[in-house]
């Protein structure tokens, strides 16, 4: 049997500053080497002054993931000398000798399989080395501190995974849950890192290192199957290694490193004093952080009668989500559900188009009311979104330049309706014996006024007008 | 105008108009110029001295607000780091090391208007007890320029005893502070783990090693203890000082004290000299109205055992970071891969250095950690567990702070372990967070001998009242440099 198991790295990017140091925690917009201090460059007398809302987001995190939470948490020391290390050590959380990590013994479910957490840890990300091609053939290597010290969560599942299909799943479900629950963009360049170990029925577990998307994951699951069965079938062991994701031959390659090997040499970090999580901290946290996507769901479901995929869809991306408890009364939640996941979905969905959106949750309530309110048809109100992500107009300025208000005049309609008559005379006949096709004059009406018809006030016309032929 | 004087006779003289800053510290100058090339006390002395000691000047004559320290001369360890001037922890790894910033202690004392003078030998890293380590060779005994001054903060001891400066300050991991102080006769504070901000101080063994005060008397230790003493948000060891005033009330006495004599540190392997002037200095408390009893502490047999592989384990992931990469001195990585670099560059770290790093790394190492690192804190547990109950029954413990005279430089320098032995005396203040001082108490052949008291966790008060008390039972002679 496959078995995968995940280490996700994801750093707390909604942080303000770093996790030792007051540093920005968003290091991506700063010149190479300018985001730095005596505290992260790790100079010598420095101390690190630990980051107390880090451990709360971590904490938040902790508890979304149904971890167990320790009465005190402690760091470590992780001895070894990288030139991304600025001081030959990282300061990380490490459960060997008893939990002393943020959160442990967690899980959550992806679809009808159990997922265990094996724990959650907070540590420091290291700096970044910057190559003049690829790692191997460099024939320089520059190295920028600025990310050096960013707070970060370590994630390991249990290898709890059959196939790369449910990896997939899982990390969408997890990427949703960390924006969601506001501690981390997992879409930011470098923020949401995973690492895979995967082992087939009988042989060794491979770890799989360097992937940059956490979609190329997937792949490198996949490609690693193929490879470790078609070198099982020929009788070849499948030797305990380390492998990196070569990401522009889609393989992975055996790192040469001698990592497996290396003895990191943990001991307990003296210069943080262990941290005692009061009861009363996860309390408040229980009380006051976003609400679950789970929970979400089965309330736009049971409160307002939302449909079930329609509501997945709004309750797991925390964008969408956000603009719909901005914008929705109880009477017209369903209609935002609808213009969000059907009209506005594909035109909000990156992070560009959503910085750039000129739609704000007003216009939502507006075209929502307008639809309810027989103001305008469903598919005007298309042509109105369409329009408001065009120009941000309010939404009454957009129906009346683009005219259109529904066609309420009886005396307007009868003209179409008459027209429609004449020309469908086939459809007409065949209206009077099946009542189930009106339906097909009622559309052609609606061409006729360009989708202005009022749709009941024109299926009522049409009745009346076939019962009295 | 005479250097000897304590710092109340220094303000009081200063006010008096008998000398300016600039005057006291100009005469400073002059006697480390006269000394130094017998002591050498210091790796660099400050060249702004006297134009910070006019501007100090200008202060009072301006009857500007003026810090409390009124432009007085102060040493700092090189291993404690001061903006601008070179803090080279007496290594080749940080020979031309400027730190960008002042640790909270110096820029606590700057802001009290002390002047910075120099930077005090020591041994390389902090790692040593006789200042024979460092890089830039060894500083000597004022009392006798042939003995090793103690360490690490040799150069500090040296400098207060030999009239380099008022006071100085060191930093003690394994009796780094009071080791020197014993040996040249200078009294020496290692302060209750916490309560001095190691912020700036270079780490050597971060849970274990304090920043002290060294000075000539309880007193002026007293009173720097009062600037540099407190929480710090750059360090998050630190706690809070709940004693307002060290020096209020220091000469109250012991009469109705109980002091332990540690009976482990009195006896076999202690020097008869030192012997008799710990029988001294009990019998001088016992006249002052203190009651001696004797208490064992068996725990402290291993301590030396326990401190070397702590200290070092430490040792060995803080001094990881000097390769020679982002600081250090000049030596271009042309021609090497990154290990062959950092091995190349870090086979300039001293003999001792190199030998703590490699034991460290070695009791850290995977199968071996239960076996060294973990049982050395099952000791250090012990230790502070053995502590804890000794202070139920007295106030204070007593002990010789060194348990043999100054030696000859040179003379143990190819046995390590009897240098660490030196120790045996010290180290459980340490392994507990404890305070503990040395008192400059008798004198043998010429050589110093120091008594230390302990207290109990923040009992730095009652522990420099008592030692006031016996220090002002003394009359020590002057240092014949």
């Amino acid at each position: 049997m496959t078995k995968i198991g995940l280490e996700i790295h994801c750093q707390l990017t909604k942080l303000e500053s770093k996790l030792f140091c007051s540093c920005k925690a968003d290091y991506r917009s700063f010149e190479p080497n300018s985001n730095i201090c005596p505290v992260c460059m790790g100079l010598p007398g420095s101390l690190p002054i630990l980051n107390k809302k880090a451990v709360e987001k971590a904490a938040m995190l902790s508890i979304a993931l149904g971890c167990k939470i320790p009465p005190k948490i402690g760091f470590f020391r992780k001895n070894y000398f990288y030139p991304d290390l600025p001081k030959n050590f990282q300061i990380t959380q490490y459960n060997a000798y008893g939990p002393t990590s943020i959160g442990y013994d967690g899980m959550i479910m992806i679809e009808d399989k159990e997922i265990k957490i094996r724990r959650i840890q907070l540590e420091e990300d290291p700096g970044r080395l910057v190559y003049s091609g690829s790692s191997e053939k460099t024939q320089i290597t520059l190295v920028d501190y600025n990310r050096a010290g960013t707070p970060l969560v370590e994630i390991v599942t249990e290898p709890d995974f059959e196939n790369p299909k449910q990896v997939r799943i899982f990390l969408n479900i997890l990427a949703d849950l960390v924006e969601n629950l506001g501690v981390a963009d997992p879409y930011l360049e470098g923020a949401f890192r995973v690492d895979g170990n995967i082992s087939i029925e009988k042989g060794n577990r491979v770890e799989i290192k360097n992937v940059g998307s956490f979609r190329d994951i997937e792949k490198a699951l996949h490609f690693e199957i193929t490879r470790q069965q078609s070198l099982a079938e020929r009788g070849i062991p499948i030797p305990a290694e380390t492998r990196h994701w070569d990401e522009a031959r889609k393989i992975t390659v055996s790192s040469r490193s001698k990592e497996e090997e290396q003895d990191y040499r943990y001991f307990p970090e003296e210069d943080i004093p262990r941290i005692i999580i009061e009861k009363s901290l996860l309390d408040n946290l229980k009380k006051t952080m976003p609400e679950s996507i789970m929970s979400k769901k089965e309330r736009y479901i049971n409160k307002y009668g939302i449909p079930t995929q329609v509501a997945e869809i709004l309750s797991s991306d925390k964008f969408y989500s956000d603009l719909f408890e901005q914008s929705h009364t109880e009477k017209n939640a369903k209609e935002i559900a609808n213009l969000i996941t059907t009209d506005l979905k594909g035109f909000a969905d990156t992070k560009e188009q959503r910085e750039q959106l000129k739609l704000t949750p007003k216009h939502l309530a507006d075209l929502a009311d307008a639809v309810l309110n027989n103001k305008i048809t469903r598919a005007s109100g298309k042509t109105a979104l369409q329009e408001i992500l065009k120009t941000g107009k309010p939404v009454s300025e957009i129906i009346s330049s683009l005219d259109l208000g529904n066609v309420d005049d009886e005396s307007s309609l009868v003209k179409a309706i008459d027209e429609v008559f004449i020309e469908e005379q086939k459809a007409v006949s065949e209206a009077k014996q099946n009542p189930d096709t009106i339906n097909y004059l009622v559309g052609k009406v609606m061409r006729k006024t360009k989708g202005k018809a009022n749709p009941s006030l024109t299926l009522d016309m049409i009745r009346k007008k076939l019962d009295s032929q | 105008m005479t250097l000897a004087i304590s710092i109340s006779q220094y303000i009081q003289k200063l006010r008096d108009g008998e000398f300016s800053s600039e005057e006291f510290i100009a005469k400073t100058l002059e006697r480390i110029n006269k000394v130094e090339k017998n002591l050498h006390a210091f790796i660099s002395i400050n060249e702004n001295a006297i134009e910070q000691a006019k501007q100090i000047d200008k202060k009072i004559k301006a009857k500007e607000k003026i810090g409390s320290c009124f432009g007085m001369p102060i040493s700092i360890k090189d291993n404690i780091c001061t903006k601008g001037m070179k803090t080279t922890c007496a290594s080749k790894m940080l020979e031309d090391f400027v730190a960008p910033y002042d640790a909270t202690v110096v820029s606590k004392l700057k802001s009290e208007d002390a002047i910075i003078i120099g930077k005090a030998n020591l041994d390389e890293f902090a790692m040593g007890s006789t200042t024979e380590y460092s890089y830039f060779g060894p500083s000597r005994n004022p009392w006798n320029t042939d003995y090793v001054p103690g360490g690490s903060s040799g150069g500090s001891g040296v400098s207060v005893s030999a009239l380099e400066c008022i006071a100085s300050l060191g930093s003690d991991t394994g009796g780094s502070v009071r080791s020197p102080a014993s040996f040249c006769s200078v009294v020496g504070l290692k302060p209750t783990y916490g309560l001095i901000s190691r912020y700036g101080l270079i780490s050597f063994a971060n849970s274990i090693e304090q920043i002290g005060p060294l000075a000539r008397t309880v007193e002026d230790v007293a009173f720097i203890l009062n600037i540099i003493a407190g929480r710090d948000s750059h360090d998050n060891t630190t706690i809070e000082n709940r004693t307002p005033d060290y020096t209020k009330d220091i000469d109250i006495g012991v009469s109705g004290k109980k002091i332990g004599i540690i009976s482990e540190m009195v006896g076999e392997g202690v020097d008869k000299d030192v012997q008799s002037a710990t029988k001294h200095a009990i019998s001088t408390f016992e006249k002052l109205g203190a009651e001696c009893i004797p208490i064992s502490l068996d725990s402290a047999q291993h301590s030396v055992a326990a401190y070397y592989t702590l200290a070092s384990a430490e040792a060995s992931s803080n001094l990881a970071r000097f390769d020679n990469l982002r600081y250090g001195f000049d030596f271009s990585v042309e021609g090497y891969e990154y290990n062959s670099y950092i091995s190349k560059v870090r086979s300039n770290l001293g003999p001792e250095v190199t030998r703590r790093m490699l034991l460290g790394t070695f009791v850290l190492s995977a199968g071996y950690y239960g076996k060294y690192y973990q049982k050395a804190q099952k000791v250090r547990s012990l230790i502070k567990s053995q502590l804890v109950e000794s202070f139920k029954k007295v106030d204070l413990l007593l002990a010789p702070t060194m348990p043999i005279l100054p030696f000859k430089i040179g003379e143990k320098i190819d046995d390590p372990l009897k240098i660490y032995l030196l120790d045996i005396n010290t180290i459980i203040a340490n392994l507990s967070g404890i305070p503990a001082i040395s008192v400059p108490f008798a004198m043998a052949d010429g050589l110093p001998i120091g008594i230390q008291l302990f207290a109990n966790s923040l009992q730095e008060k009652q522990l420099l009242q008592s030692a006031h008390a016996l220090q002002k039972t003394t009359k020590l002679p002057e240092v014949p440099i």
